[in-house]
């Protein structure tokens, strides 16, 4: 395991928005690294239409699955409305993507990988190769809808400039 | 899972939340035999398991039936497991208060989910107080890789101390995910099944044996807790103690890095002596838990001094920002609820009913399921909702006082759990009334698992299809009817007659769940010019339905599955069903 200070992340949307799938590639990008991984989330009645959120950490050696209020690096909403209430969870210095949610600029039909498009943009922000974030695509969706996720990944990862 | 080489050895990783670990520790440890009934945070042990060919898995009728199975089966000689949820506990209560007396044979180990916070259940019981009851020692983990941990190590306990093991989840742990090291399954040989009628047969002449064995097995065991390698004091800089157990002791770990720690995983029974030695060493104690104060009621009993938690932090989950609270011994502060609340789906058979039960003012007696949400606004027409299969035993008894308007709702696999015996009760009682079975086929609101309505097993194919009709009838039913529910006419004027009848009357409003329909229909088509703005159709609660600019409504075309129940209730004809 790499020594590094613990990287806190969290992933929101609503049920169905393939929010929990966001912190998945995450954090398997994370475990290919070679970091120690922790995620947390609610499953259960939250995939009925309500808010979901994902929170997920990454360091040498994480312990509390959540992240502390006040302490998160990076907020990625999927829905636009969902990320004012969690606004007080990012550190002073973190960063709210709303802004690369409102100009992620999709074409109808790549609205359903969202998810992986955000995670590209992430990627930029983030000390994880880009090779294990195409892997960890690889393991989350499996061959079957693995090239689409990569090639709108890979939209959100150079379109940050 | 990836293989990954360190230190030139190919080692197995995989990212598992709690549940998914539970199973593979199990697994590793020579599990055989598994049994369950679907439930939040729960369901996924179940799930991970059945993917083992080497496990014969099986969802259950209901938690008593599923522990009674696997329980026999360690009786029988085979390393078994149950899961559930912690209220799917309370169903399994009566053979477990007296599994603790019978012992076991080859391993046996009870998971228990608990949800403090009640992100999916209907309370947040603290189900470490259900094992003292019972006796029965309890392992506590508070990560993935803790939980595969004590999951294997637990079966290697309730050998040793012939006793069934609680394994007690929180849905942080059940629903977090770690890196977890992956192992290879371990050879365990079968026991034989001697039999044993003093020890197996409890009537009162062996009962009364048996309960002083278990006596004697919890004491060799509180001996055990407090040596027990996940009882352990972990030592810091300050002069600060603090004893935890699960998940607390991360948060407290994260927030609180220069304490000492009395890290607990074997909980029940309390190793009091090793508190004391932890006690004696730091200058001030802190126990840190969820809900119930269960490590702090042991530690004051063992007369050690200590500090825990204001009443107020009794309710609810910790997070680790309340742990400097909690170091004041300052209240939880306000849960203000945020975020948006879960809906029925857009088009789902449920909504129809419901918009149809407030339209006709009858009460209804409901039960457990996505139709709970029935209960929530603009609908609000669910009237009460306890437990499993109370719907039907609650029309029986509200209509005592309430009358007929009063109906009962409850999905078919929540009767087929536990809603059988109150409609046999009714049937017997000569109790009339109706009971609307939305039957969707499947178990939905824990992720569509199947049940005995379907005829599918978790791991073996086809079982034998219950038939509800049937079973309704024998059950006592004067009539069953099964119609479909977005024949909203239809259903009424039969609401209409088999209230009014006072019979007992089933009706069986069958649609499959529109999560497992691969078919969407065409979204329907909204005439502007004609919407008057009187918004009733908003009364549906359908959330693919939003009010737009100029005060008209407005359909979310990614959302409409063109159900047509808005189309049934526009008086403008201003929504319309369109072909695909």
């Amino acid at each position: 395991m790499k020594t590094r200070e613990t990287v806190n992340i969290i992933f929101c949307g609503t049920g169905g928005q393939g929010v929990l799938k966001a912190s998945e590639i995450c954090a398997w990008a994370a475990l290919l690294d070679g970091y120690h991984v922790k995620k947390s989330e609610v499953h259960g009645m939250s995939q009925r239409g309500g808010s979901v959120e994902s929170h997920l950490r990454f360091g040498s050696k994480v312990y509390s699955p959540l992240v502390p209020r006040g302490q998160a690096d990076f907020l990625i909403p999927l829905h636009a409305e969902e990320a004012a209430a969690l606004k007080d969870f990012l550190s002073p210095s973190g960063r709210d993507y709303s802004r690369e949610l409102e100009t992620a600029g999709l074409l109808p039909q790549e609205r359903r990988y969202l998810n992986s498009f955000m995670c590209g943009r992430l990627a930029v922000d983030l000390p994880l190769k880009k090779e294990s974030w195409l892997k960890a695509i690889g393991i989350v969706f499996g061959k079957g809808h693995a090239p689409e996720n990569r090639r709108v990944f890979l939209n959100g990862y150079r379109g940050s400039g | 899972m990836i293989k990954k080489k360190t230190r030139g050895v190919n080692i197995n990783w995989g990212l598992l939340s709690g549940d998914e670990a539970v199973a593979r520790g199990a697994y590793e440890n020579g599990v055989a035999v598994a049994a369950s009934y679907p439930g939040t945070p729960a369901t996924e042990i179940a799930e991970s398991l059945s993917l083992f060919s080497e496990v014969d898995c099986q969802w259950s009728v209901n938690e008593k039936v599923a522990y009674e199975v696997a329980y026999s089966a360690a009786v029988g000689g085979l390393r078994a497991l149950f899961s559930a949820k912690h209220v799917g506990l309370n169903v399994a209560m009566d053979a477990l208060m007296t599994s603790a007396y019978t012992g076991v044979n080859a391993g046996f180990v009870a998971v228990s989910a608990d949800d403090p916070g009640m992100h999916s259940s209907q309370n947040e019981q603290d189900n470490r107080l259900m094992a003292r009851m019972a006796g029965i020692p309890v392992l506590e983990p508070g990560s993935p890789a803790d939980a595969k941990e004590m999951a294997g190590a637990a079966f290697g306990i309730s050998e040793k101390f012939d006793i069934p093991v609680i394994l007690r989840l929180t849905t942080r742990v059940a629903h977090s995910k770690e890196n977890v090291r992956l192992g290879a399954r371990l050879r365990v040989r079968p026991r034989a099944f001697v039999p044993d009628i003093p020890k197996y047969v409890m009537v009162p002449g062996n009962a009364r044996k048996r309960h002083i064995d278990l006596l004697r097995r919890l004491s060799l065991l509180k001996a055990f807790s407090e040596q027990s390698a996940f009882n352990r004091i972990e030592r810091g800089k300050s002069s600060l103690g603090i004893v935890a157990s699960g998940v607390s002791y991360l948060y407290a770990r994260e927030m609180f890095p220069d304490a000492s720690f009395l890290k607990l995983g074997l909980v029940y029974p309390f190793p009091a002596e090793k508190a004391s030695r932890f006690a004696a060493s730091v200058k001030e104690v802190l126990v840190i838990e969820e809900l119930e104060p269960f490590l702090e009621d042991e530690m004051r009993k063992a007369g050690i001094k200590c500090r825990g938690k204001a009443y107020s932090f009794r309710h609810g989950e910790l997070r680790p920002e309340y742990m400097p609270l909690l170091l004041k011994g300052e209240e939880r502060p306000d849960g203000k609820t945020i975020g948006r609340s879960p809906v029925m789906c857009a088009g789902c058979p449920h909504r129809q009913v419901f918009w149809l039960l407030k339209k006709m003012k009858l009460t209804v007696a409901g039960d457990i399921g996505c139709y709970s949400l029935g209960a929530s606004p603009p609908l609000s027409s669910l009237h009460t909702c306890v437990c499993m299969g109370s719907s039907l035993t609650f029309l029986e008894g509200l209509r005592k006082s309430t009358g007929r308007d009063t109906v009962a709702v409850i999905g078919d696999s929540t009767f087929v759990h536990s809603g059988i015996t109150g409609l046999i009760n009714m049937g017997y009682n000569r109790s009339p009334g109706t009971v609307l079975i939305l039957d969707n086929g499947t178990t939905a609101m824990t992720g569509n698992q199947p049940h005995p309505g379907t005829g599918i097993t978790l791991q073996s194919g086809p079982g034998k299809k219950l038939s509800l009709e049937a079973l309704c009838l024998a059950c006592g039913a004067d009539n069953v009817d099964v119609i479909d529910p977005y024949d909203i006419v239809g259903l009424e004027r039969l609401l209409l007659l088999r209230i009014e009848e006072e019979k007992l009357s089933v009706i069986i409003v069958r649609s499959a769940c529109l999560l497992l329909k691969k078919e969407r229909g065409a979204p329907v088509f909204i005439d502007a010019g004609r919407c008057s703005g009187c918004l009733l159709c908003l009364g549906a609660g359908c959330p693919a339905l939003k009010k737009g600019i100029e005060g008209k409504i407005r359909v979310d075309v990614s959302l409409c599955n063109g159900c047509g129940l808005c189309v049934s209730i526009c008086r403008m004809s201003a929504i319309r069903k369109q072909e695909k």
